[in-house]
């Protein structure tokens, strides 16, 4: 186990506006190792959507720099793949397309024909979505993208997976479905992944740490928490443990009592 | 947080995007514009016994007679008013009845060959299809790219866009004589004609499809590392089809306006100088029924092209 898988240093991140330069994120100092899984959470407008596209590269850190394994990273790539909230699947290909896309893009050279659609095929069968490969996106249901949107992001094999608030616009029942494939893929795989949440059962369920945002503007992590429970986790099992609590309620403590939402301070 | 990362680039594509759309907000052609997702659905007849398809294709007849009669009633009371008010002596334009006795030489013969400007109306009409099909080409050809520069490039769009709104705004005509200056000849003249007056409509809607990309395919495209080829092809075009069709079948219908007018004015073979040639020989019925023809045949036209459109937007991206 490498240490220092990915090591986000000194990071901030601010942009020119019209009232003067904006500071959205400061400070920012993290150090993943290989296989974690990160949570990350914070009210809406920290800026934890920004760090995950610093990592991705979409966004430019303006201080500081993020490395993975060891060198710096500034520019998007396929080794860090993200699953974007709103699914982003290409409306005009259908999901077997998607997928590979994506499939024939990073591993164009490295595999023969025949092995890019078996494993297109193999990455639609780890999310279940094998049976509707030649559906088109709007065809299939909110869950169903956010599958294939985890499965375009898997076939390309990512030394990162980048989560953002992929489970958001989902209801509950899918969601909790969708969790526990993700758990399941994680055990498997053993892949690094950071993921945005909005939800304080999602980040206990899924993470083994827990990074909490302070409120923006000049959002920092306020506190880094290690969940103490063993995987794999079976959501109605843990729920009643007392780590899963306790992580709970930390959780809870740092939103709504130290660091309360802006507008509902005011 | 990203909303806040992007807002200063979002509010500028906006605002250009707005701006090309207030431009051309009345000019859009609702049908093209749809997603081409939406144009997915694939009719399913079932699999085939001929009696099956021969009960189809009786549908389908019964459903198009049922959809054409409100016209056709309504063309038929038009068409007796019409006749009731010219019958009499002495009327300025002739009754229908008239205008299908007097050119029915015309209708029976569209490929009569005679000498000079004496051709049947199907040449005519074929020798202004020629011109709009050379000059609609190369608007096509040359709005596509220049609208793809626009819609991706901000200092592009700052620099074009201004020029393409001024002269967006010069009527067909007004090029004529500036284009037989320049081309000494008739029909260069008349093409280029065309082609100054697609082009815009052209520009235009590529420029806003371009522009309009979602953020998010940019970003997959980015993560993916999509080359510069391989974004056109695999997320730009298919992305921006429906927009470019709009434009081009605005555009197509603004050419068949634009050689009807100028053909008026340069002469020769073609629907536009028959007219003109017919008005001066005072042969009302000879106008009649070539403004029919043009009608139906611009008609037609943007029918081709929304097709074309549908078709490329059910298959684009597809492998």
């Amino acid at each position: 186990m490498t240490l220092k898988h990915l090591s986000i240093e000194s990071v901030g991140v601010s942009f020119p506006t019209r009232d003067g330069t904006f500071t959205a994120l400061r400070d920012i100092n993290l150090t993943i190792a290989q296989g974690e899984f990160v949570a990350m959470i914070g009210h809406s407008g920290c800026g934890k959507s920004t760090l995950l596209n610093v990592i991705a590269g979409l966004v430019e850190a303006t201080t500081g720099a993020v490395l993975l394994d060891g060198k710096v990273v500034d520019s998007p790539g396929a080794d860090r793949a993200v699953v974007f909230q709103d699914h982003s699947l290409l409306p005009w290909l259908s999901v077997y397309d998607n997928v590979r896309l994506a499939v024939d893009k990073v591993s164009g050279k490295s595999r023969t024909r025949a092995e890019r659609h078996t494993w297109t095929m193999h990455n639609l069968d780890l999310v279940d979505m094998a049976h509707a490969k030649d559906k088109r996106p709007h065809e299939i249901s909110g869950g169903m993208k956010q599958r294939v949107g985890i499965a375009r992001a898997l076939s390309m094999e990512p030394r990162i997976l980048l989560l953002d608030e992929p489970f958001g616009a989902l209801d509950a029942l899918t969601r909790a479905t969708l969790q526990d494939k993700v758990m399941n893929i994680h055990a498997t795989l053993k892949n690094t992944v950071v993921m945005i949440t909005h939800d304080i059962d999602e980040a206990v369920l899924l993470g083994d740490r827990i990074i909490m945002m302070t409120n923006g503007p000049a959002a920092t992590i306020g506190q880094d928490l290690t969940v103490g429970l063993p995987r794999p986790r079976v959501r109605l099992e843990t729920a009643n443990d007392p780590a899963y609590l306790t992580a709970r309620s930390e959780v809870m403590r740092f939103l709504y009592d130290r660091f309360q939402h802006p507008k509902e301070a005011a | 947080m990203n909303k806040v990362a992007l807002v200063s680039k979002v509010s500028l594509d906006e605002k250009r995007a707005e701006s090309l759309m207030s431009s051309i907000d009345t000019e859009r052609v609702r049908e093209t514009a749809a997603p081409p997702s939406a144009a997915g659905a694939k009719v399913q007849s079932p699999p085939g016994s001929f009696a099956s398809a021969a009960r189809h294709l009786v549908e389908r007849v019964g459903k198009a007679l049922e959809g054409a009669l409100p016209t056709a009633v309504l063309l038929a009371m038009l068409l007796g008013a019409w006749q009731l008010a010219c019958s009499e002596p002495g009327a300025s334009l002739p009754p229908p009845s008239k205008v299908i006795s007097d050119t029915w030489p015309l209708i029976a013969h569209p490929f009569y060959v005679g000498n000079g400007t004496d051709q049947g109306l199907g040449w005519q009409i074929l020798a202004s299809l020629r011109r709009v099909a050379m000059g609609f080409g190369l608007a096509a050809v040359a709005g596509i790219s220049l609208g793809v520069l626009i819609g991706h490039s901000k200092v592009a769009f700052r620099a074009l866009d201004p020029m393409v709104q001024v002269l967006r705004m010069v009527p067909p005509l007004a090029w004529l004589p500036l284009s037989l200056a320049t081309f000494h000849q008739a029909n260069p003249s008349a093409v280029f004609v065309i082609f100054i007056t697609a082009i815009w409509p052209i520009v235009l809607n590529t420029a806003v499809g371009v522009s309009n990309i979602p953020q998010n395919y940019r970003n997959i495209a980015k993560v993916l590392q999509l080359t510069g080829p391989e974004y056109f092809f695999k997320i730009m075009l298919p992305a921006t089809v429906p927009y470019m069709f709009t434009g081009l079948r605005i555009g197509i219908g603004m050419s068949w306006i634009a050689i009807i007018a100028s053909e008026t004015l340069i002469g020769g073979v073609g629907i536009g100088f028959f007219i003109w040639d017919a008005w001066n020989s005072s042969l009302m019925s000879e106008i009649i029924i070539a403004l029919v023809y043009v009608g139906l045949v611009g008609f037609a036209l943007d029918r081709l092209i929304g097709a074309i459109g549908r078709l490329i937007s059910r298959t684009a991206g597809a492998r």
